[in-house]
């Protein structure tokens, strides 16, 4: 069974080549990560190993105290005191300014780690394909990017540094008390044993709840996304108690995940604290026998003790953090796999630059089919001159938005060859097509941000004259002059603040803006009133002129502007002509245009 | 998003209701830290007994006195597990408790509260807000409380083994609770920035995922990735200045103790000198104040966590303080006998956010749609025809006048009633992410395969049976798998399969083929002789579908009647129906 990617991403019980396949990948990403940073963590190692050797030497100068300078004291030499204190102080000191300067070099480094991870995320999400959105879920998308973000955050921000303080306190207490007192120390070392198998058993225990617990919390936050987009619909068919009770069942499946991870952690924990006493018990038991002989002195013993419990301090905190450190590592699996993803439509090795397209469009016996789907387009040859009209109509889900998008690559086809210029589509780079190929979609989305910037996102940096223009072209400007703050009104999420037949407006100001020499309009006037669409067709008239286009459109007013047109039916083309010769032919659209004809006043 | 002005322990206290049935074991959870911090405290006093008797000499007390540390190591162990075992599961159940109620709020809560509030705030107060609730109940209160007990008795044990050495310590202790209260003001301010800001950050990352179609097609991934990372790196920076206040006053949780520590050590080993303090009473204190360093220390992020749990909780608050201005009324009214008589009284509405000197949206609307009439509401973009009908199930509240059925005024019958009687089709056809039966007939069970058959034969939605599964076919995401047609379509047919009274259809067939519409008019004409219908349109072939149209005009209805009379009577009617200006015609004579 693959891994490969997000496939079978919901697995949580996996055999060992493939838990070893999914972590050399995650490592590798962490790897790739840290490079960049390596100076830094350089510094932050030094740093670290000389603030807690300062703060170790601690036991060590009250050893020296207790054995030294107190027998010199009850001599009236308090020299020697002096000197131990004054030492301690200066050590806890300066062990105390590194700490504080490693804790905000580890907060940057793990911030800068943060902040590429996210924008690699980001950045590869948009690149993958229309299909992997489709199959993946944007709600999963969203987790990914976000709790799952936030879990490896709050392993980097809030843990990673106490867990490196922790660890080396230990090692370095227990290097103190090797020099300090070896038998002391190898009581120490024989405590590792249970130790290490303890948290053996615990990593083997949590991988598996933590993988199940990130698949849980994306359903959860896809189901979240999901009634909350769809608000309006869940309101008017008084979905919300199904939603509730739907909801309750996931957060119930992950409240359980949650609390056995956290019963695990509930006995990991305890169970240190064992170890532990259990090791200052036996320093003392093995250290008194040692004084009683007269071969160890108090101070010794006591200091033995002190690093022996010390030793333990921080299990408590490194404990807490390495189960955030299993959850993030997760994260980071299920990360590394859409990371690995590859988009399904690749950008080309050897691209063929373009400079400005004549925009000319030709289908090479192309046919396609979705991933899940049956043949949506059948075999097909179909050349589009540049500079020309294309009306496209036909029955719905012939798959006339199909064929858009395929020459604007959303998808490739599964045979065959699109090409603009005669070159093919996928020699092209994606920002080269992107310039030249637009297409409005049938669903007009806008983003949360003002009209003007919606607009703007045909042309990045376009001035304000500019957008208005675009605006006034499509016969947008009014009604955009009378909403409350004109075109700074945020339109809110999705564009709710705005109709539907005004975001029809603002998506093709949009593309008005982004002057492609190959436009194509899905549906782009659907909602709009009658005298609206006029208007548009009006603007459209000088926008496509010399350029090459492509009309989707039920509306047959459309046709009005085409130089040609296509008819499809059941994912063929079917008729193929100007309007003239197609109404002449007395074909199936002949009869449509009729029946249009007469539905008109 | 107003702040909250209340302290950090009056926003924590309003988690009690939620916590309620975990406060039980939440306490006794604390009170099996503070044990087991007593036992770990206790051991030095017995490592005490032990030196003493170790300089004495005596091989007699060295092993019952291991043997007692060693059983108090245990003891401690077991009330650690004690208290995890105690506060760990009922935290989950909080948890999941508020994030159930944070659901249900906002799926309660009216639309115009979602038109204001970014998805990812709602998103990432629903998920990581309530995680970090939840560590701080099962952990942060628990171990915040209990090592400062400790502390407390710590204190007093070190006075009981020397008063000036405990003196030390408590006067070393003033500059932390200096530290720590300034930490607190600081701290707040900065946790809850950081929370706003993964909340628009994740807003950025919704929208991107769910614009990717519109960002690819015009090939601006490249500029949404700019605007993300300086959204992000707004972020880092406010994180680095979160961890760099828990550096600072960690770098003084460190410090003092040691400082004082330093000092007492001084002190000891000159009163042991002179013979005021056993050495073994010197190493108990040591050791003492050893065991006290790790809670002093751990202070600093309790503390930080303690305030991010405050932070979270406010802003889970704000949610569920928004008045929910669209609730159903005290004593809701049923309608005896329905018929499905529409009446539109005097309508006014107008968004909040409208600019304050224009007209209200809704302008005085008067409309009777009699028992099984149906009327096509005809007017230009963005007059107000969707508003108009999202103010008859309540998804918006008229401002004033009133909106009856059968003589009962919406606002008198619960929301749950008034939308069995209403049915809708959004002119965006919203679908969920499960099967095609799911979808048409939203889970009720008490709808037969008859009634799915019947509303997807209306709809002309045939189409389904060819899905690969057929009627249990996933439609994938906002049913982005089908087809613009395919989704209005099975949207249609889930009005359709509601059986209402009323039908509520916004522009039900702007993106079918003729030959579709023609074939679903055919159909949709049989149900709307018994259903009151209101039909938002834009074609003539829509309004074809009415007995009647009413013109909306400037927030009014400016014009009721048959079609044919609006074509003879009212020029703005014409204006918005007939297409075709003069150049047009000319071609299509052409044709
Ligand atoms: N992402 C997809 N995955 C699988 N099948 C799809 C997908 N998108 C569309 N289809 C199917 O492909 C067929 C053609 O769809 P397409 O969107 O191209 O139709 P269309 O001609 O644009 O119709 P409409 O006029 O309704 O928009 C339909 O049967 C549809 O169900
Ligand atoms: N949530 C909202 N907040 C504020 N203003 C809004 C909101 N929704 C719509 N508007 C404004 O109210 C007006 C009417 O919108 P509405 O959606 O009712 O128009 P419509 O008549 O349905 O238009 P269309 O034919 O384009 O669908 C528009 O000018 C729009 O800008
Ligand atoms: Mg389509
Ligand atoms: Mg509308």
């Amino acid at each position: 069974m693959s891994l490969y990617g997000t496939n079978n991403e919901e697995k949580s019980d996996l055999n060992k080549e493939e838990s070893r396949f999914i972590r050399q990948r995650s490592r590798k990403l962490l790897g790739s990560l840290l490079l960049p940073l390596r100076a830094r963590l350089w510094l932050a190692v030094i740093m670290i190993l000389f603030s807690t050797a300062l703060r170790v030497a601690g036991p060590a100068l009250i050893a020296v105290g207790i054995d030294w300078a107190l027998p010199r004291a009850i001599n009236n030499d308090l020299m020697p005191l002096w000197m131990v204190v004054g030492a301690y102080l200066l050590a806890a000191a300066v062990g105390a300014v590194t700490v504080y300067f490693f804790l905000t070099l580890t907060a940057k480094i793990a911030q800068a780690m943060l902040f590429d991870l996210r924008n690699r995320m980001f950045v590869h999400t948009q690149k993958l394909s229309v299909e992997f959105h489709e199959r993946y879920t944007a709600g999963r998308v969203i987790a990914r990017q976000t709790s799952d973000l936030e879990s490896i955050s709050e392993l980097l921000s809030g843990g990673l540094s106490e867990l490196v303080v922790g660890l080396t306190f230990m090692i370095f207490t227990a290097g103190a008390l090797l020099v300090l007192d070896p038998i002391s120390f190898l009581v120490l070392a024989c405590a590792l044993v249970p130790l290490l198998i303890l948290t053996r058993w615990f990593q083997v225990n949590t991988n598996r709840g933590f993988r199940a617990q990130r698949v849980a919390s994306a359903t959860l936050i896809q189901n979240f996304v999901e009634t909350m987009t769809g608000v309006r619909a869940v309101k008017a068919f008084r979905k919300e108690k199904d939603n509730e009770r739907h909801f309750g069942g996931l957060v119930e499946t992950y409240r359980k995940l949650n609390a056995r991870l956290i019963q695990l952690f509930g006995i990991y924990d305890p169970g240190l604290i064992l170890i532990g006493n259990a090791t200052v018990a036996a320093v003392l038991l093995v250290g008194g026998f040692r004084v009683l002989e007269g071969t160890l002195g108090i101070g010794v013993l006591t200091a033995a003790i002190l690093y022996a419990r010390r030793f333990f301090d921080p299990m408590e905190q490194i404990a807490i953090f390495y189960n955030s450190y299993q959850s993030a590592s997760s994260a980071l699996e299920k990360i590394s796999g859409v990371l690995q993803e590859e988009p399904s439509v690749p950008e080309p090795e050897n691209p063929v630059v373009i400079h400005r397209a004549q925009g000319k469009v030709s289908f090479d016996s192309v046919h396609f089919q979705y991933a899940t789907g049956d043949q949506v387009l059948k075999p097909f040859s179909l050349e589009i001159p540049a500079g020309q009209t294309i009306a496209l109509v036909g029955t719905t889900g012939a798959g006339k938005s199909t064929l858009a998008k395929l020459i604007s690559r959303f998808y490739d086809p599964t045979s065959g060859v699109v090409k603009l210029d005669d070159i093919d589509l996928r020699d092209i780079t994606n920002s080269d097509l992107r310039r030249e190929i637009v297409m409005v979609t049938q669903e007009a989305y806008l983003f949360t941000g003002s009209v003007a910037e919606n607009i703007q996102l045909g042309k990045p940096g376009a001035s304000m004259a500019e957008v208005e223009q675009a605006a006034k072209a499509v016969g947008a400007h009014d009604f955009i002059l009378k909403l409350p703050n004109g075109y700074d009104t945020d339109v809110n999420k999705r564009g709710g603040r705005v109709s539907s037949g005004q975001r029809q407006l603002i998506s093709f100001a949009r593309a008005f803006l982004a002057n492609p020499a190959v436009l194509i309009l899905d549906e782009a006037t659907s909602s709009l009133d009658i005298p609206s669409e006029a208007m548009v067709q009006k603007g459209l008239k000088t926008l496509l002129s010399g350029r090459t286009a492509v009309i989707i459109a039920h509306r047959l007013s459309t046709v009005a502007i085409a130089d040609r047109v296509l008819v499809m039916e059941h994912g063929s083309i079917i008729e193929d002509g100007t309007p003239e010769q197609l109404v002449a032919a007395g074909g199936k659209f002949s009869r449509l245009y009729k029946a249009w004809r007469e539905s008109l006043i | 998003m107003q702040k909250s002005e209340l302290g950090t322990v009056r926003t924590l206290w309003r988690l009690v209701p939620f916590a309620r049935r975990a406060l039980g074991r939440i306490s006794l959870g604390i009170i099996a830290a503070i044990a087991a911090h007593l036992v770990a405290l206790s051991i030095p006093q017995f490592l005490q007994n032990l030196v003493n008797s170790l300089v004495d000499g005596g091989i007699d007390a060295l092993l019952p006195a291991v043997g007692l540390i060693l059983l108090l190591g245990v003891l401690e162990a077991l009330f650690v597990l004690l208290r995890r075992w105690l506060v760990l599961t009922p935290g989950t159940f909080v948890e999941a408790d508020m994030r159930n109620t944070l659901f249900a709020k906002l799926q309660d809560l009216p639309v115009a509260f979602h038109d204001r509030w970014p998805s990812g705030q709602l998103l990432s107060r629903a998920v990581a807000d309530l995680g970090l609730i939840r560590r701080w109940l099962s952990f942060g209160i628990v171990l915040l409380i209990a090592n400062f007990i400790t502390l407390v008795v710590g204190l007093i044990i070190l006075f009981t083994y020397n008063f000036y050495l405990g003196l030390i310590f408590t006067v070393a202790s003033v500059p932390i609770w200096i530290v720590g209260f300034k930490f607190e003001r600081k701290f707040g301010t900065i946790a809850r920035l950081a929370q706003d800001q993964s909340g628009d950050l994740a807003t950025r990352v919704e929208e991107s995922v769910h614009g990717v179609r519109v960002l690819k097609s015009f090939g601006r991934g490249g500029f949404a990735a700019d605007q993300f990372a300086s959204q992000a790196s707004e972020l880092k920076t406010t994180e680095i200045t979160k961890a760099k206040a828990i550096a600072n006053i960690w770098l003084y949780l460190i410090l003092i103790p040691e400082v004082a520590l330093g000092l007492a050590l001084f002190a000891g080993v000159w009163f042991a000198a002179n013979d005021q303090m056993s050495v073994g009473t010197l190493v108990a204190f040591v050791a003492t104040a050893m065991v006290l360093r790790w809670p002093t220390e751990s202070l600093g992020f309790l503390l930080g966590m303690t305030l991010e749990a405050k932070t979270a909780t406010t802003r889970f608050y704000e949610v569920l303080d928004e008045p929910d201005l669209i609730a159903d009324p005290k004593s809701p009214k049923a309608i005896a006998e329905p018929k499905g008589l529409l009446e539109f009284h005097d309508v006014y509405f107008r968004y909040p956010d409208a600019s304050v000197d224009s007209l209200d949206l809704i302008n005085g609307v008067n409309l009777r749609l009699e028992p099984g009439q149906s009327v096509a509401l005809i007017g230009l973009t963005g007059c107000g025809k969707s508003t108009l009908t999202a103010l008859t199930t309540r998804l918006y509240e008229v401002s004033s006048g009133s909106i009856t059925i059968d003589g009962v005024d919406i606002r008198e019958l619960t929301r749950w009633d008034l939308r069995s009687q209403i049915a809708m089709a959004f002119e965006e056809a919203t679908l969920f992410s499960s099967s095609v039966r799911d979808n048409v007939l939203l889970g009720s069970s008490e709808k037969s395969e008859s009634d799915l058959k019947q509303a997807i034969e209306i709809a002309q939605a045939q189409f389904v049976y060819e899905l690969p599964n057929g009627l249990d076919t996933a439609i994938g995401e906002e049913g982005l798998s089908l087809s613009g047609g395919q989704r209005q379509r099975l949207a249609l047919a889930r009005a359709v399969a509601a059986n209402p009274r009323i039908l509520v259809l916004d522009d039900p067939l702007s993106a079918v083929d003729v030959d579709t519409e023609a074939m679903v008019e055919e159909a949709l004409r049989q149900v709307l002789t018994k259903t009151t219908a209101l039909i938002v349109a834009h074609r003539p072939s829509t309004v074809m579908l009415a007995d009647k149209v009413a013109l909306m005009q400037d927030g009014k209805i400016s014009a009721f009647g048959t079609h044919k009379e609006l074509l003879a009577s009212s020029a703005h009617y014409r204006h918005v129906i007939t297409s075709l200006d003069e150049e047009n015609k000319q071609r299509e004579v052409n044709l």
